[in-house]
């Protein structure tokens, strides 16, 4: 592997008791994409905030190809490129004056911020739209602009933070062939995501966090391989027949089985000692039994929301919910 | 490039931004112009009616006091601007560039002078019609101009900090306006000074909006023999009182307000 351009040790950022970073490290190798992975309210945004030189951190080391982002922020900032949370674009503007802007605060020149700005909107299939006011955009052509800014000094280091939250489904898929197409090209990127298949699709290597601490890391393969085998699903067809469902699934996998009321799906996983389907017709077979009648049945390789509900003891999801608006505190009371 | 030149460039390249901002959206300015012609209108059919003032016409005397309130509250949208741009994260994506720390407050500033220059033109007709006249030389009458649009400055850096500290665009609104209505009410700004109580007397002789409001009406020619003004120094020399008025408050509220948004902006 190549050499570390982002690395962060260590570092701690309190708000009041609060503690957003407790001890954060990462490592991120020239030309790879790391795929930074929590709930809300884990640390996530503070951590980018940090390493993109908006925010000081109370202990710790940051530095971006080899510059420290607090001692020399100026001389990081001409390094990377920002695509935040909350689509920082100036609404007022068109697309091509917001990126015209950028252009120009990079010092690049009139000239060059010019035709680079039209370069991206072209990038970014968003040339017909380049000389209205980003009022008029939708979500996903703001998310959008806010990339193209975060590109427009040809960054070597790019920031993205949650590039897709809030988007709907098609926008979000959208959005990924972009990042994909963008990130085949070598740039080294922090991709901040609460979406574990976003994580799974674009990075390179995870690391999962949750209260400011970085829980794990290593490939998807890697993470997955640690929840174990496959999983065995059942869809219940009466509500009231779930526990029973549970109890058998408990019984024929390792560990317990995980309930999804909503969609009355009962899954687990299965360790190595024997094959899934295997396990899956046994179960059927005691569901049966018992009269419990189920809708759907499947094997599949464990996702990462396995992954994260195993090391965190709450899904990724359902974090969100119990999180609701925290924003960047890191206040989550309920864990499941 | 060198620092200067690039703090320069900045500062234009963000002023322009503002500046589209209020061609964009021009209800900023139709209200903050708008305003003022109502004052204007009020003070001159309502209140004129009642005031006296030896020797000058109440419509000329109240112009220079209107224009000074005026260009003091456009000064407020400094505030409410930057505390917008920091709801918005448009402060943070500017943090996040290699640009000039104190560009985005010299863009804000400047652009709000030109906003300034916009209503003072606008309120000088409305003025013209209601019967205010200048009668001092053209010279006197622009640096007249320049003096309002320098004291609007200053307090647009004043402003800037309160948008810096509070954060919400309303709130600037309504906290500016517990401050900007006394200090403008407690002057010789709408009314003769003489015979107010003592201590307000005093405040109001010695106020900053007295003097840059007293300086406008001589450089105007709208004071007359038959009403000097008090005899304290401030208004005996309202010109020079003006000017150490806004190069003191400039000195502190530059750097409060440069400080502020780094600390605004790092949260």
């Amino acid at each position: 592997m190549g050499t570390t351009t982002v690395s962060a040790e260590g570092l701690v950022k309190r708000y009041g008791e609060v503690r957003a970073l407790d001890g954060m490290d990462l490592e991120i190798p020239e030309g790879t994409v790391l795929g930074l992975l929590g709930p809300n309210g884990a640390g996530k945004t503070t951590c980018v905030r940090v390493l993109t030189t908006l925010l000081r951190p109370d202990a710790g080391r940051a530095t971006v190809a080899g510059i420290d982002v607090v001692r020399e922020p100026q001389r990081v900032r001409k390094l990377i490129g920002v695509s935040g949370q909350y689509a920082a674009v100036d609404e007022n503007l068109t697309g091509y004056e917001n990126l015209d802007m950028i252009g120009r605060l990079y010092h690049l020149g009139g000239a060059a911020s010019k035709a680079r700005a039209r370069e991206l909107l072209g990038q970014f299939r968003l040339d017909d739209a380049g000389d209205r006011t980003v009022k008029t955009y939708s979500g996903g052509m703001r998310r959008r602009l806010d990339l193209a800014g975060a590109l427009v000094a040809r960054p070597q280091v790019l920031f993205l933070d949650e590039p897709t939250t809030g988007l709907d489904p098609r926008s979000r898929t959208d959005m990924w062939a972009t990042l994909s197409d963008l990130v085949a090209g070598g740039t080294t990127v922090l991709l901040t995501t609460q979406y574990l298949e976003e994580a799974d699709r674009l990075a390179d290597s995870i690391v999962v966090v949750d209260h400011g601490k970085v829980i794990a890391q290593g490939t998807a393969d890697q993470l997955k391989a640690q929840v174990g085998g496959e999983v065995i699903e059942v869809v219940v067809a009466d509500a009231v027949r779930i526990p029973e469902a549970a109890a058998i699934l408990a019984d024929v996998g390792h560990g317990d089985a995980t309930v999804d009321d909503h969609t009355r799906r009962v899954s687990v996983s299965v360790d190595g000692s024997r094959p899934a389907a295997t396990a899956l017709i046994d179960a059927l077979r005691r569901l049966d039994e018992d009269g419990v009648a189920v809708l759907d049945v499947g094997v599949r390789r464990p996702t990462l929301d396995d992954v994260f509900l195993q090391l965190t003891g709450h899904a990724a999801e359902e974090a969100v919910v119990v999180n609701g608006e925290a924003g960047r505190t890191t206040g989550k009371g309920d864990r499941r | 490039m060198s620092t200067l030149a690039q703090s320069v460039s900045d500062g234009v390249t963000i002023t322009k931004r503002n500046l589209l901002k209020i061609y964009r959206v021009p209800d900023v300015l139709v209200f903050s112009t708008l305003s003022p012609i109502m004052f204007v209108l009020l003070f001159a059919y309502v209140f004129g009616s009642a005031i006296e003032v030896p020797g000058v016409n109440y419509r000329e005397f109240l112009m220079a006091g209107i224009f000074v309130q005026t260009v003091i509250f456009g000064a407020t949208w400094t505030g409410a601007s930057l505390a917008e741009d920091l709801q918005k994260g448009i402060i943070d994506r500017f943090r996040s560039l290699p640009m000039s720390r104190s560009a985005v407050l010299i863009g804000r500033t400047t652009a709000d002078v030109g906003i300034n220059i916009v209503t003072f033109v606008v309120m000088a007709v409305t003025g013209l019609i209601v019967g205010w006249r200048i009668r001092g030389s053209a010279l006197d009458a622009v640096f007249a101009v320049l003096l309002l649009l320098a004291f609007a400055y200053s307090i647009s850096w004043v402003m800037a900090v309160v948008g810096l500290l509070v954060r919400t665009p309303e709130v600037v609104n309504n906290a500016s306006f517990i401050v900007i209505f006394p200090l403008t009410f407690i002057a010789n700004t709408f009314v003769p000074t003489d015979n107010l109580p003592g201590p307000i007397k005093w405040f109001a002789q010695h106020n900053p909006v007295s003097s840059v409001t007293q300086a406008a009406r001589e450089l105007f020619g709208n004071t007359s023999p038959a009403y000097p003004p008090p005899d304290v120094w401030p208004m005996q020399h309202p010109v020079t009182y003006s000017l150490i008025w806004i190069a003191v408050i400039l000195a502190v509220a530059i750097p409060l307000a440069i400080n502020q948004y780094r600390r605004a902006a790092a949260r």
